[in-house]
């Protein structure tokens, strides 16, 4: 439950780019988010609401897209994208159910946002 | 108009855990995030440690909890420093907590700095303190399965400490799955099995602490 640190934090970067882009008015805040990163959706949206709540961005419509889990084969270096998340789902390929590499599923970012 | 951004969202966090690092370097202190869920023994673990290693190394303890500063008295007993840090619901540290808590200490000739994190395996895993390793640990009364449900965790730790293992006797846990798995996610993991209670497997540990400290101050 660190949503909250997170919306916090993403508040802060959605104002110094609205600075930085002289924006005055924002519509829609994208964010990205992979599998792997602990991430509870509908608690970030809740977060995010109640630490706008009051303020300019009260009411800003939060999209939030989950970027899915890529494993590269410890054995045959096959990339596959697990079901459900599982990091040791055996390699399509060669059957290797342990040490795959995790190319993609931990990001967490603001990947854009729609304002006047 | 869509603004195209790509702005990692911790980054507050990172760079204030940069900003950690560059400090514990020039000083040449070890720093190592231990992280576990409640009741698994980070206390009692760190207590035996400070205890047994107090005549060789100096350190000093940031402790980390929700409410109450019975950790950092238990901790302070062992006549190592520690500062509490209350945060107050949050289910973390962060490296803005540290640097704050690091005002209370004094870093002269310190080997180690143990950061003992809020009792929880998710989110802890997320935060950077501007430690050197994350050290995981996890009891044996907990079930051999942590790695497997809480992967992220264990893929970024240098080190899991398997505590209780005095207790081996009356659980099924297996200690060679959890090893498995642990290492499956993480080859370079160095699994030590230890009971902080009767001292078994300390010692090999206290190698581990020993070694880290040495290249700290030769990096």
């Amino acid at each position: 439950m660190h949503e909250l640190s997170i919306a916090q934090s993403l508040v802060g970067i959605i104002q110094d780019e609205m600075e930085k882009h002289g924006l005055t008015k924002l519509l829609t805040v994208r964010v990205k988010y992979g599998r792997l990163a602990a991430l509870v959706p509908d608690a970030l949206s809740f977060a995010f609401e109640a630490c706008t709540l009051g303020t300019p961005m009260e009411g800003v419509q939060l999209e939030l897209s989950e970027i899915p889990i890529l494993l590269k084969c410890s054995e045959c270096e096959t990339e596959f994208s697990p079901e459900r998340g599982d990091l040791f789902m055996p390699c399509p390929e060669c059957g290797e159910g342990l040490g795959h590499q995790v190319l993609q599923g931990k990001e967490l970012y603001l990947d854009n946002m729609e304002a006047e | 108009m869509k603004v195209p951004i790509v702005r990692n969202i911790l980054e507050a966090n990172d760079r204030i855990s940069a900003q950690l690092r560059a400090i514990f370097a020039q000083r040449k202190i070890l720093v190592l995030n231990l992280i576990s869920s409640p009741g698994s023994g980070k206390t009692s673990t760190l207590e035996r440690t400070l205890t047994d290693l107090a005549p060789e190394l100096n350190m000093a303890v940031i402790e980390g909890d929700i409410l109450t500063d019975n950790d950092a008295r238990r901790v302070a007993a062992t006549g190592a420093q520690a500062v509490q840090i209350n945060t107050d619901g949050a289910c973390h540290l962060d490296s803005s907590m540290v640097l704050e808590a690091l005002s209370s200490i004094n870093m002269d000739d310190l080997d180690i700095l143990f950061v003992e994190n809020v009792g929880n395996l998710v989110c802890p895993a997320e935060f950077e303190v501007g430690e050197d390793y994350k050290i995981s640990l996890l009891s044996v009364t907990e079930g051999d399965d942590k790695p497997e449900k809480y992967p992220l965790l264990f893929a970024e730790s240098a080190v899991m400490l398997l505590n209780k293992v005095d207790l081996l006797p009356y659980v099924d846990f297996d200690m060679a799955r959890a090893e498995k798995f642990a290492r499956a996610l993480n080859k370079e993991i160095a699994v030590f099995p230890v009971s902080c209670k009767t001292s078994e497997g300390m010692d090999a540990w206290y190698d581990w602490l020993r070694a880290k400290v040495q290249a700290k101050k030769s990096a």
